[in-house]
Parts: structure tokens; C-alpha cells; sequence
């Protein structure tokens, strides 16, 4: 449908935009900045902060640009004299309400307020400080996240963000007036309820309200004791992420800077969670293989399908609290970071001469959640937890300040070996459909001795935002011990985002649709836009982030999991056969079951 | 334009019996822009508060091209010293019901909603047995209309028409951001004509005596009587339909004990009047304008309490989502006890009132919009009383 155009004067300059539009949108076609708390690009708009007041001419109050549609003839002011009082008086009121500790604050330099506070100049004792007679509290009980309400400006980002996007609600608006506050279920520490650590809370709060419980201290005493070894793991989409924390535009891949930085740092050994993807593909692509022989030629009817992906903790918590029992339909394929943190602390240490005691593994993912599943009990197959420590892409860019190294100028370096070679399936598990495209480029090979019948292996049908996508794969041709598979097709499904992840589980119960496999990945663009992720984030910083890694993939010299060595490798020296006895020992789990609330 | 005197009237309580068969078969027979015009004509204006004229209201609903549109009676009356509207509903709760079909018929909503504050649960019963038979009544004379009552959620927002809509459709009664209107995408996100109680009455004996006739009452900007709640220090407290146009002064003279330093008018978000302005006030949109509530203050009283206490109700009152509201009232709060204790100079109560005026231009709702509405007016004309 077509839209009017609507024409409108924002400090005495002509604009024109379309119908719908805010006031906000308008100002920023004329390149004036609006400050704005609460209003955020993933979000639905809140209008509750009012720092974003303007002045309109003819009107008796100051309106909301961000919460204010455009309309015809409207002549609008962004930094009168009126407005600035406004916004100043807003941003005081906010600084007295405010714990402003920012030296010690895990936000000072990246907090929206602070920022705010340092344009304006405010003067912070203009009003009564609130903080001490408020009741505030620290939770910090979560391996993942800490939520701090001291911090607090009640913008609702993060409420917004856990209903809409991800169709958890684990936090939301309780109490009116002076006792207004983000809350949980009855209070209780977010350990404790619904959360599914997906960190997307964290990507989207403004101050340091709610932020990933940091481990940097002690991967630094680790690094630094000479006794211990200490190996580090970096997931795929931290290469196209951590650039943004060091200055670099989004888009950036820093693969070989990464890897020098974190070997000036003083890990021992830096590999590669790429190495671990490809082995999820061989043992998923397997279970799926099995899973699917068992129906269709045992007609065995307690097998679970569709099968779905396991590799996003945010997503198994989700589908733990919500649909129990689905349980069976997970895939029981540890994540790859699991994955190689249990072959750390087996394999890796056999092969060199390390006593499993003196080991610290450590991971660096763009995920908070990873933190949590780390601490799972079920995660310690050699006895000792399989990853010691996880870092979010945000903690190393920290510690690579601490550090004192000038990134930009680092030379490129290559993965220490083992577990260090990979292949670019492995590398777009970091994007939506990724893990998909993965398994197809294998389990298709597998079954018919072909590739899949893609230009340049680019399964694009499964590729892109688009909240949930389908693809059915025509299997003609096998080869002969796969003969049941003749003629049948694969039928898959691929969502991201838990509210998306939601919908097509509701459809799946329901039985509205039919599938054989589903890749779910807990948050949106999968795990380029992971709640570890560098802050800010929105669609186009996405789809930045999404082109550098089909960029990266395309610019490998192996495509295709089952055709990285390292892989074969490790299945003829160590782990035998895909889903073999040692396999499920070291690289496969079990789920629990858990309350809806 | 100090002509008008005090003059009771007895509209809304009158009791006829037969009111609503005439009305509702005479609207029956009107076209439904016949209506609206008839209450445009008539210059009646919202009586909840606000003060939108409501045959506009009405046109603007039945203009929205929408198959679901809805009529909501707003019966939160939550404003301290406003008890108005349960004595209607207590009273004659037909000529609510008969108002809310006339809206319904005018804007083409077969549904309506009577949200009602909690506090009035105890007439749920009774409410609810004359409805089940109003709403068999409109049936057999032909309207495509039901009525539900809703009950409201406790809280002094929720009588903020979109918090309302909010707490309906069953989440947390927070105002919306405004643009759209209610008559666009209200209830549900559909044009919804939303009336206080009263203003529903008033469109019924509208319809009933003519808009010629309410017009004879009051002024050019307030036209026809309104029911006030009258409270406070008075030998006289209690509900009186009076006609709109006198002076705080005429109101006093009736009401008062003799010893009226001040009037309160329109409840804790309204105006202070002082004495020394009693003659020259209004009481109406060209003066102060109000929702019903007139509380009257003898020299006995402490305004520095009076405003302490209007302060802690917004403090706790207020939803709580927009900044200028939540922290405001809080700060204006321990702004006056901080003044009061000697801990801040007396100049600060200035710095207070520029921030309440930021709180008018800034917050997103009415009730934090009108809190500078108490805070000046008091402030300004009993300074002393809040410093000493
Ligand atoms: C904080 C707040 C509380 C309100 N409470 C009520 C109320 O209890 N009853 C009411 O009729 N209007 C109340 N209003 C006004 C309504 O938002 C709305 O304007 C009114 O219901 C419209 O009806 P009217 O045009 O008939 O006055 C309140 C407004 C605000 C800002
Ligand atoms: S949240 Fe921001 S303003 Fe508050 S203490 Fe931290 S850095 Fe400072
Ligand atoms: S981490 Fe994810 S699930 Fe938990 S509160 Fe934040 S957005 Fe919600
Ligand atoms: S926790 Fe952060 S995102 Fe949530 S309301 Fe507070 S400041 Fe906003
Ligand atoms: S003005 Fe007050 S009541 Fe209205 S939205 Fe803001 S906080 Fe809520
Ligand atoms: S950014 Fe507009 S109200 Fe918060």
C-alpha cells in the first residue's frame, strides 16, 4: 500500500517523510540527534523515559519524538530553551534516583546514562538524592547474568525485549509510584525462574542494571600462573563481533588479530570452537541419519521427530520450562562448546603429555547463556568441568584493553593445533539456518555420495532474518546402504528468536506442521546477534555481522564439516565412529525438566 | 461575567420512572447523526475531567471506518474527595445504561463496558440484576447492543481513560502514548467513545428535555449544572447538583463554616482557590475547572499537610513508567519536608516549581501532567505555611 507523504518543519528546516513516521525518524533524516533512553530499534516503542522531549509549536506540552507520529504542517524544536530545562530537569530526576558509582561500575564509558549525563552537564545535587532511602537490591545468584535495580531507570527495554522477542516474560513492571521496579516471578533471583540466560536483556539495557556476570579476573589469575596450561576456545561469530568492541565499524571479521591478541594475552593454547562445530555435524548429522532409519525402516514409533538442534543453551532452557515434553525431540548432542571443552580435558591433554588438574579451559562466546550451561552438573565428562570459564565477546575485548594491546595493528596469526582446523560450515553456525546448512552439506554427501545441489554449496533457502524459515532437500540416488532414504524429503524448519522458536514448537504440537529436523537458535540473527554480543545491536548491525560470515565461509579452503582432517583425525585416533560408545560418553547429554514459571 | 448565582438543579437525580422508555424510543427513532449533533449542540463537555466536548467525542468514534467499536462508562472514580458517581450508580443506574445505548447507537458500538472502581463492588448485585433486564429491554426495542460490567483493578490510574483499555483487556494499567486517540484505537485497539458516569447522564437528559434547554443553564464555555461532591470543612458535606458558572466565593457563602481560607477544586489534581481570590473565580472551563470534587479548608488547617498528603498520594499513585512523574512527585514530596526541616533554603520551593512545570510539559499521562496543578497553587499562595 502505497504511503503519504507528510511534510514538516524540524527546527525551521523542510522535511519530508512518510506517513507514520515519528518525530524522532524525522529529526533523524535531517540529521538531528534526539537524545532517547527507553527507545530502542529491536523494540516496540515505550515512550516512558521522556528524555527524548521536543517542542512543538502551537502545543501546550512537550511530546515524545520517539513515541509522536509526523504530522502535516507540524513545525517541531529539538533543543529550545524549553526542551533543554525539560530534559535536563528528566535527566537530573533520573541521576537521584540513580546509584551513580560509575567508577565502579561495570558499564562506566559504554552507559547510556552516563553518556546523557556528560552531554547535559547536570548538575546531579540539583534534587534530593533518592538512592539510600530506596531499598535496592543485587542479584547475583545466576552463573550468567547480574541484575542490579540500584541501576535501574525503569526504561523496560529488557521487559520488552524477554515478552516480544524471545516470549519468556521473566522479568516485568511490578508495584506503582515510588516502589515501581523490573521484577521476577515473586522476586526470586533469576537463577531461579523462567530466564533462559539469553542475555538479550543484557544487549539491550542502557545502564548497568543488567549485565553478564564477568570472569575476567579469574581467566587473568589463570593466564598468569605459570603452572597452570590454559587453553581457549573462541566460537564462530565472536570473529565477526568483537571488532565493533574495539573500534572497528560492524562487519569487521578479525579471525587472525583475535587469535594474535589472545595469544599476547598468555593463553597457552588458542583454538578453535570451529573444530567443535564440525564434530556437532558429524555426531547430530549422524543422530538425525538414526533417528530417521529407525522410523522409517524399524518403524520404531518412539522415536522423536522432528529432531531439533541443541547448540543454544538460552534455547534448551527454553524448551526445558516450556515444553518438558519435547524433551526427546532435542537432539542429545552437547553444544560444541561443551563439546570441546570435554575433548580439552581428554583428548587434548592425553596428546600432550597435560595432567587434566593443572588444565584451565576457557571459552570466549558471543553468549551469556553459555555461562550457564558451563555450570550445568551434567557438564563435566572427564571429571573435571568440561569449560572452566566463559567470556563474552564483550569480556575479551576487555581484557584486550587490560592488556594495553592496540588491536588494529596486530598481525593476522593462525589457530594453535589440535583442535584448531576447521571448516566454513563451522564458521556460519554463527547465523540463522547456519547449523542447518552445515548438517545439509554433510548428511547429503553422506547419503548420496554427492554435494548438495546448491551453487558453491550456498544453501541460500535457509539463510537470511526471516523469523522462521522452511526448507525441503529432495534425497534421489543414494547410495546403497541408505536405499530407505530413496526418494524421501527432508523437510526442515529453522527458527530464531525464542518468540519465534515459540511459534513453530506451537505448530509442531499442534501437528500443523511436519518436520524431520528444526534448528533453533535462542537469539535473533542466531548467534552473531548473541546476548554476548558487543552493545549496541539492531537489524542492520545484524546483517552486517551476517554477511562477514558467509564472507568468512566463502573464503575457506574447506567448506564442508566431514572434510576437516582434524575431523577425520580425531574419529580414527580417539573417538571411533559417530555416535560411538565414546562419543556419547564425552560428547552427548541428557536434559531436565523444569517448571513453566 | 459574574452573573450567575448558585442555583441547585435536579437533573441527575431526577426519578421519573419512565425516563428511559421515552428517551431510548425517541433516539430509536432519530438518525444516528441526529444524535451526535443534538449533543454537540447541547455544548456538553466531559464531566470525568477533561472537559472534551462530548458530541465531538461521539463523531469522531462513528466517522472511524471499523466493524468493532466500543463504549466504555468510566466509573473508577478514584480522585481523592469524589464520590459522584457512585451515588449515580447507586441511585439511577438506569439513566447510565440508557446513556452508554445512546453512545453505543450514535457511534455504531454494540458493545459497552461499565468499568467500575473496586471499591464499589458492593453494588455489583444490584447492578448487575437491573442490566440483565436493560439489556433485554434494548434488545426488544431494537438496539444492537450488550453491556458488561467490568471491575476495575484498584488502582487510581486505572481511571486514566488507556490505562483503562489497558486493565480491560487484562495487562497492567499503564496510560498509552497519545496520539492515537481513543476515538481511533482505543479499547482493544478500536474507536472507543469513553464517558465518565455523569457526562452519560447528562446525554441522556439531553435527549430527553432537548439541547435547547441544557443550554439555558450555565455559560458560553460551561454549559448546563454538574454534580459536585462537596467535602471538607463544611456544616454541608455531601452531593449537589448545581448549575456551572458561579464564583468560589457564591459556592462558599453556601458552603462554607464561615472561616474558608481555601478551596480545593477538583480534588488532589485540581486548583487551590484562596480566599483572597474567591470572588473573581469561576467555577467552570473559564475559571477552574472540575470533576466534581470541592473540598473547602478553614484557617484550622495546615496547608503544608494538605499538600504533603496530595503529594504521597501521587507518589504512590502514579503508575510509575514515565520519569518526570515517578521521581518527580517523590522529589517534589521530599522537597517540601526538606524545606519544612531547614535542610533546604526556602528558594529551593522555586526549583521545585520549575520542576513541576516540567512534569506538566513532559509527562506522558494526566496525572503526572497535573500535579503541578496542587503544587503551585499551593505553593504559591501559602508559601509561609509550607517554609514556617
Ligand atoms: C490519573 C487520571 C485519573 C482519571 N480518573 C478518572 C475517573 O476516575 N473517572 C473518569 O470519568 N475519568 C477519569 N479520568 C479522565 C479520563 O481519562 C477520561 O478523560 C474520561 O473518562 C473521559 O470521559 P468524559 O469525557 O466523559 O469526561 C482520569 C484521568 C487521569 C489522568
Ligand atoms: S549505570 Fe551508568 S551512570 Fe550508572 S553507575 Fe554505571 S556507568 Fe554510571
Ligand atoms: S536473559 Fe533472556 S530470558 Fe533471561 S530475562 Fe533476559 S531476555 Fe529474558
Ligand atoms: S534493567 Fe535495564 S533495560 Fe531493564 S528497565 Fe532497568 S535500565 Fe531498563
Ligand atoms: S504521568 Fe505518571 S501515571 Fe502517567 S504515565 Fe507517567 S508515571 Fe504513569
Ligand atoms: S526515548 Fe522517547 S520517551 Fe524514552
Amino acid at each position: 500500500m502505497a504511503k503519504y507523504e507528510v511534510n514538516l518543519k524540524i527546527n525551521n528546516i523542510p522535511v519530508t517523510v512518510e506517513e507514520g513516521s515519528t518525530i524522532l525518524d524525522a529529526a533523524k533524516k535531517l540529521n538531528f540527534r534526539v537524545p532517547t533512553l527507553c527507545q530502542h530499534p529491536d523494540l516496540c516503542v515505550a515512550g516512558n523515559c521522556r528524555v527524548c522531549v521536543v517542542e512543538q509549536k502551537g502545543a501546550k506540552a512537550l511530546p515524545a519524538a520517539c513515541a509522536t507520529p509526523v504530522s502535516e504542517g507540524m513545525e517541531i524544536f529539538t533543543n529550545s530553551q524549553k526542551v533543554r530545562t525539560a530534559r535536563t530537569h528528566i535527566i537530573e530526576l533520573l541521576l537521584s534516583e540513580h546509584n551513580s558509582e560509575c567508577t565502579s561500575c561495570y558499564k562506566n564509558g559504554k552507559c547510556e546514562l552516563q553518556a546523557l549525563a556528560n552531554e547535559y552537564r547536570v548538575n546531579e545535587n540539583l534534587f534530593i538524592k533518592l538512592v539510600d532511602k530506596n531499598t535496592y537490591t543485587i542479584d547475583n545468584f545466576s552463573p550468567a547474568i547480574i541484575k542490579d535495580d540500584s541501576k535501574c531507570i525503569r526504561c523496560q527495554r529488557c521487559v520488552r525485549t524477554c515478552a516480544s522477542m524471545q516470549f519468556v516474560s521473566a522479568l516485568a513492571v511490578s508495584h506503582k509510584g515510588d516502589k515501581q521496579k523490573i521484577s521476577t516471578f515473586f522476586d526470586k533471583s533469576m537463577n531461579d525462574v523462567v530466564c533462559t540466560n539469553c542475555g538479550q536483556c543484557v544487549n539491550r539495557c542502557p545502564t548497568g542494571a543488567l549485565v553478564e556476570k564477568n570472569y575476567i579476573d579469574q581467566v587473568w589469575d589463570a593466564v598468569n600462573n605459570p603452572k597452570i596450561h590454559v587453553v581457549v576456545q573462541t566460537a564462530p561469530s565472536v570473529r565477526i563481533g568483537l571488532g565493533e568492541d574495539l573500534g572497528l565499524e560492524p562487519g569487521n571479521r578479525v579471525t587472525g588479530k583475535m587469535v594474535s591478541a589472545l595469544k599476547r594475552i598468555g593463553f597457552d593454547s588458542v583454538l578453535d570452537t570451529d573444530f567443535s562445530a564440525d564434530l556437532t555435524i558429524m555426531e547430530e548429522g549422524t543422530e538425525l541419519l538414526t533417528r530417521l532409519k529407525k522410523a522409517l525402516v524399524d518403524k520404531d514409533e518412539t522415536v522423536a521427530l522432528p529432531m531439533t538442534t541443541s547448540c543454544s543453551p538460552g534455547w534448551i532452557k527454553f524448551i526445558e520450562h516450556k515444553y518438558p515434553s519435547l524433551l526427546p525431540n532435542v537432539s542429545t548432542c552437547k553444544s560444541p562448546q561443551q563439546m570441546f571443552g570435554a575433548l580439552a580435558k581428554t583428548f587434548y591433554a592425553q596428546k600432550k603429555g597435560l595432567k587434566v588438574e593443572n588444565m584451565i579451559s576457557v571459552s570466549i562466546m558471543p553468549c551469556t547463556a553459555k555461562k550457564y550451561e558451563a555450570d550445568r552438573p551434567e557438564m563435566r565428562s572427564s571429571g573435571f568441568k568440561d569449560v572452566d570459564y566463559v567470556l563474552t565477546t564483550r569480556e575479551l575485548a576487555m581484557m584486550i584493553r587490560q592488556a594495553g594491546i592496540c588491536f588494529e595493528d596486530l598481525p593476522n596469526e593462525k589457530y594453535d593445533s589440535i583442535m584448531g582446523e576447521s571448516s566454513g560450515a563451522a564458521v556460519i553456525f554463527g547465523a540463522t539456518g547456519g547449523v542447518m546448512e552445515a548438517a545439509l552439506r554433510t548428511a547429503y554427501e553422506i547419503v548420496t555420495g554427492r554435494e548438495v545441489p546448491f551453487a558453491n554449496l550456498d544453501i541460500v533457502p535457509v539463510r537470511g532474518f526471516e523469523g522462521i524459515k522452511e526448507a525441503k532437500v529432495l534425497i534421489k540416488d543414494v547410495l546403497p546402504e541408505w536405499g530407505f532414504l530413496e526418494g524421501a524429503e527432508l523437510s526442515c524448519a529453522i527458527a530464531h528468536g525464542l518468540a519465534n522458536a515459540n511459534k513453530l514448537m506451537a505448530a509442531v504440537v499442534s501437528g500443523e506442521v511436519n518436520y524431520h529436523f528444526i534448528e533453533i537458535m535462542a537469539c535473533p540473527g542466531g548467534c552473531l546477534g548473541g546476548g554476548g554480543q558487543p552493545i549496541p545491536t539492531s537489524p542492520e548491525i545484524r546483517a552486517k555481522r551476517m554477511e562477514a560470515i558467509y564472507e568468512e565461509d566463502a573464503n575457506m579452503a574447506i567448506r564442508k564439516s566431514h572434510e576437516n582432517p582434524e575431523i577425520t583425525a580425531i574419529y580414527a585416533e580417539f573417538l571411533g565412529k559417530p555416535n560411538g560408545h565414546k562419543s556419547h560418553e564425552l560428547l552427548h547429554t541428557h536434559y531436565v525438566k523444569r517448571k513453566g514459571y | 461575567m459574574k452573573d450567575k448565582k448558585l442555583t441547585k438543579v435536579d437533573l441527575i437525580f431526577e426519578n421519573d420512572g419512565t425516563c428511559a422508555t421515552t428517551v431510548l424510543d425517541k433516539v430509536r427513532a432519530m438518525a444516528q447523526d441526529d444524535v451526535i449533533m443534538e449533543m454537540i449542540d447541547s455544548g456538553l463537555k466531559g464531566r470525568g475531567g477533561a472537559g472534551f466536548p462530548t458530541g465531538l467525542k461521539w463523531k469522531f468514534t462513528k466517522a472511524e471506518n471499523s466493524f468493532d467499536k466500543y463504549i466504555v462508562c468510566n466509573a473508577d472514580e478514584g480522585e481523592p474527595g469524589t464520590f459522584k458517581d457512585r451515588e449515580i450508580l447507586d441511585t439511577v443506574p438506569e439513566k447510565v445504561f440508557v446513556g452508554m445505548t445512546i453512545a453505543g447507537y450514535s457511534v455504531g458500538a454494540k458493545i459497552g463496558y461499565l468499568y467500575i472502581r473496586a471499591e464499589y463492588n458492593f453494588l455489583l448485585k444490584k447492578l448487575n440484576q437491573k442490566l440483565d433486564a436493560f439489556n433485554v429491554k434494548i434488545k426488544d426495542k431494537g438496539f444492537d447492543f450488550t453491556i458488561e460490567i467490568r471491575s476495575g483493578a484498584g488502582a487510581y490510574i486505572c481511571g486514566e481513560e488507556s490505562a483503562l483499555f489497558e486493565s480491560i483487556e487484562g495487562k497492567r494499567g499503564e496510560p498509552r502514548n497519545k496520539p492515537p486517540y481513543p476515538t481511533v484505537a482505543g479499547l482493544f485497539g478500536k474507536p472507543t467513545a469513553i464517558n465518565n458516569v455523569e457526562t452519560l447522564v447528562y446525554a441522556t437528559m439531553i435527549m430527553k428535555y432537548g439541547a435547547a434547554s441544557f443550554k439555558l443553564m450555565g455559560t458560553q464555555d460551561s454549559r448546563g449544572s454538574k454534580v459536585f461532591s462537596v467535602s471538607g470543612d463544611t456544616p454541608n458535606a455531601g452531593i449537589y447538583e448545581l448549575e456551572l458558572g458561579m464564583t468560589v466565593e457564591d459556592f462558599v457563602n453556601d458552603f462554607g463554616d464561615g472561616d474558608t481560607k481555601a478551596v480545593q477544586v477538583g480534588g488532589a489534581s485540581g486548583i487551590c482557590v484562596p480566599r483572597k481570590k474567591f470572588a473573581d473565580m469561576i467555577i467552570g472551563y473559564e475559571g477552574v475547572p472540575t470533576g466534581g470534587s470541592m473540598m473547602l479548608f478553614n484557617s484550622t488547617r495546615s496547608m503544608y499537610n494538605v499538600l504533603k498528603d496530595y503529594l504521597e498520594f501521587f507518589a504512590e499513585e502514579s503508575c510509575g513508567q514515565c520519569t518526570p512523574c515517578r521521581i518527580g512527585c517523590q522529589q517534589l514530596l521530599q522537597g517540601i519536608e526538606a524545606v519544612k526541616r531547614g535542610e533546604k533554603h526556602p528558594s529551593y520551593l522555586d526549583s521545585l516549581k520549575k520542576l513541576a512545570e516540567t512534569m506538566k510539559l513532559s509527562a506522558k499521562c494526566g496525572l503526572g501532567q497535573s500535579v503541578a496543578n496542587p503544587f503551585s497553587s499551593i505553593v504559591d499562595n501559602f508559601r509561609e505555611e509550607i517554609i514556617y
